[in-house]
């Protein structure tokens, strides 16, 4: 058997999901039984078949992938419960396998792929959506391109019309139809407490979270998620505000950006320049604007 | 046998694999530690925390850089992102080696993220020593391969590990990380006397070693880095240090992991060896 074909034939049988009791399913990608495939490649040894043999990498792929989606996204977890998160999980590995050489990206795909699957988030579908973006916003977030932050002599010579201000590549914008970043807080904050507690207390607050997730009502927010000092921060803003930024990273001129972000607003007249200016004065003091 | 073209012609002691619970402790403390070993894929990111505590440590500890998904045995071309995000990562951290595994985890761009065993044939020896040459060119720095832990063999084998290994090494001219860990869970998996293994390795070769923990199950053995070095592993370190001389160790414990100064404690234990080595080569 050439190289290639060895791995072709090995990969499908080591992807190919677990049974329920997470062990190598008896049947092989091809439809035959799983023991004869084994035998074709698979040496046996005095103490395990070509079939336990292949077992042990099918059972460390699930786990290590899994394990990397429980961590990344726990509060799709809380929102589905673990046993249908783990199940979603895996078809979705099995749509979307990685294709990146880091485990970073592997959530990459995920809401989209949701968005496509309804049925494993079923009446809750709206709000895992929006988990899932905001938890894959955190990531891009935590680790994003920090480049120059802008300087008043960036600025020089420009004219208001020409002038377009660049956002740092790490702040992700989101418009979210559930307030999410709550419960996403309340969350993490469980499982870092949870690293020290009995079961029983485990048990209660798991409990609380299912609680917190049956009572979240639709309230739509606006997200800015960006970090200060290394450390990712959720900072809601107005709807003006995301039009605004929204604009900026579009490309879009500073007073087109401005103007789009006005068109719907309720501010009063007399008080849309101040606000404008207290935004902008927030964006900078945060270090948003970076330099062209 | 003092260091070599394979190493960066580096004088390296003894080092521990730099983890996330340990940043801290060293940021703060800034403990003695002769060099750490990072794995790559963490830090080639395009910014945020992890590149700002690798900035630290660079200002006051030596670094070597080690990966885990580079898949030298892959019967595909280097993934041109990764060998991007590769060098810009070399060029960071000045790493006088890098090193990964002779194994395979892709195939068709899908990545398993674990790291499976070669077949020990003749074709697949030409195509990693040809993928190990492509990668040093291009990152311009010397190469070890990583011997790994295997669960597994294959019908179509024509060779035994270590013959696969030394093969691969000639046709490549690179160096290689001697897992002596790795040896041991291999030949308790596979029932070879490792000490075979450790003879045949090409001494002039041996840029690092690795030593590890691993868990013992009822049937077979999986190397997990999660608890202290077991005496045969140390028996086995000790016979392949006698072979290449005072090589750069690292111990690598990567789950449950424990303080820094555990950690740290237990790597040191590898000085009982080298000390020997470096009073046997004074005499």
């Amino acid at each position: 058997m050439k190289l290639k074909t060895l791995q072709r034939t090995m990969a499908r049988a080591v992807m190919q999901p677990l049974t329920r009791s997470e062990r190598m399913r008896q049947t092989a990608p091809n439809g035959k039984p799983m023991r004869s495939y084994a035998a074709r490649f698979v040496k046996p040894n005095d103490r395990l078949t070509s079939f336990e043999r292949l077992e042990i990498y099918n059972r460390q792929y699930w786990f290590r992938l899994l394990s990397s989606m429980i961590e990344d996204f726990p509060g799709l977890r809380a929102a589905l419960g673990g046993r249908r998160f783990e199940e979603m999980c895996k078809a979705y590995i099995t749509d979307c396998p990685s294709r990146s050489f880091t485990l970073r990206n592997l959530g990459a795909r995920l809401e989209s792929w949701l968005r496509k699957h309804p049925k494993w988030a079923g009446a809750k579908q709206a709000l895992a959506l929006d988990i899932a973006r905001l938890e894959w916003a955190d990531i891009e977030a935590f680790d994003g391109k920090a480049v120059p932050a802008l300087r008043p002599e960036h600025l020089a010579g420009t004219t208001e019309a020409r002038l377009r201000l660049k956002l740092q590549p790490y702040v992700q914008l989101l418009s979210l139809k559930y307030p999410v970043d709550d419960l996403l807080l309340e969350v993490r904050k469980d499982d870092e407490d949870t690293d020290f507690a009995s079961n029983a207390f485990q048990e209660k607050r798991k409990r609380k979270r299912v609680q917190a997730v049956a009572k979240l009502k639709p309230a739509p927010i606006f997200l800015a998620v960006h970090r200060i000092d290394y450390s990712v921060y959720f900072r809601r803003i107005e709807p003006e505000e995301f039009a605004i930024l929204s604009a900026l990273r579009a490309g879009e001129p500073l007073g087109k950006a401005v103007g789009a972000g006005l068109r719907k607003t309720a501010i009063p007249l007399d008080q849309r320049a101040a606000s404008v200016q207290q935004w902008f004065q927030n964006w900078a003091a945060l270090g948003w604007f970076c330099h062209l | 046998m003092p260091a070599n073209r394979f190493n960066g012609f580096s004088e390296y002691g003894i080092g521990i694999g730099l983890r996330a619970p340990h940043y801290n402790h060293i940021l703060t403390r800034k403990p003695v530690c002769d060099w750490f070993e990072i794995i790559s894929e963490n830090f080639m990111i395009d910014g945020g925390r992890p590149l700002h505590i690798l900035d630290q440590i660079l200002e006051q500890y030596k670094v070597v850089q080690h990966g885990v998904s580079m898949y030298f045995g892959s019967a595909e071309k280097p993934n041109r992102e990764h060998l991007r995000r590769l060098r810009e990562l070399v060029k960071r951290t000045r790493t006088p080696w890098l090193s990964d595994h002779l194994c395979w985890g892709s195939v068709d761009g899908r990545y398993t993220h674990d790291l499976l065993p070669m077949p020990y044939t003749f074709e697949a020896a030409k195509i990693t020593a040809q993928k190990i040459g492509e990668v040093r060119d291009f990152l311009e720095v010397p190469v070890a391969v990583e011997n790994v832990s295997s669960y597994a063999e294959f019908h179509v084998s024509e060779m035994t590990e270590w013959e696969f290994l030394n093969e691969v090494v000639e046709r490549a001219d690179c160096g290689i990380l001697l897992d002596v860990n790795n040896i041991y869970v291999s030949s308790q998996n596979h029932n070879f006397n490792p000490f075979d293994y450790i003879n045949s390795v090409p001494a002039e070769r041996v840029a690092q070693i690795h030593i590890a923990g691993h868990s013992k199950y009822r049937k077979y053995i999986l190397d997990t880095h999660d608890h202290p070095v077991i005496d045969p592993v140390w028996k086995l370190y000790e016979r392949a240090i006698r072979r290449v001389g005072h090589t750069a160790t690292l111990l690598e414990w990567d789950d449950s992991i424990p303080s820094f100064q555990e950690v740290h404690d237990e790597a040191l234990k590898a000085n009982r060896f080298l000390s020997s080595t470096l009073l046997a080569a004074a005499v």
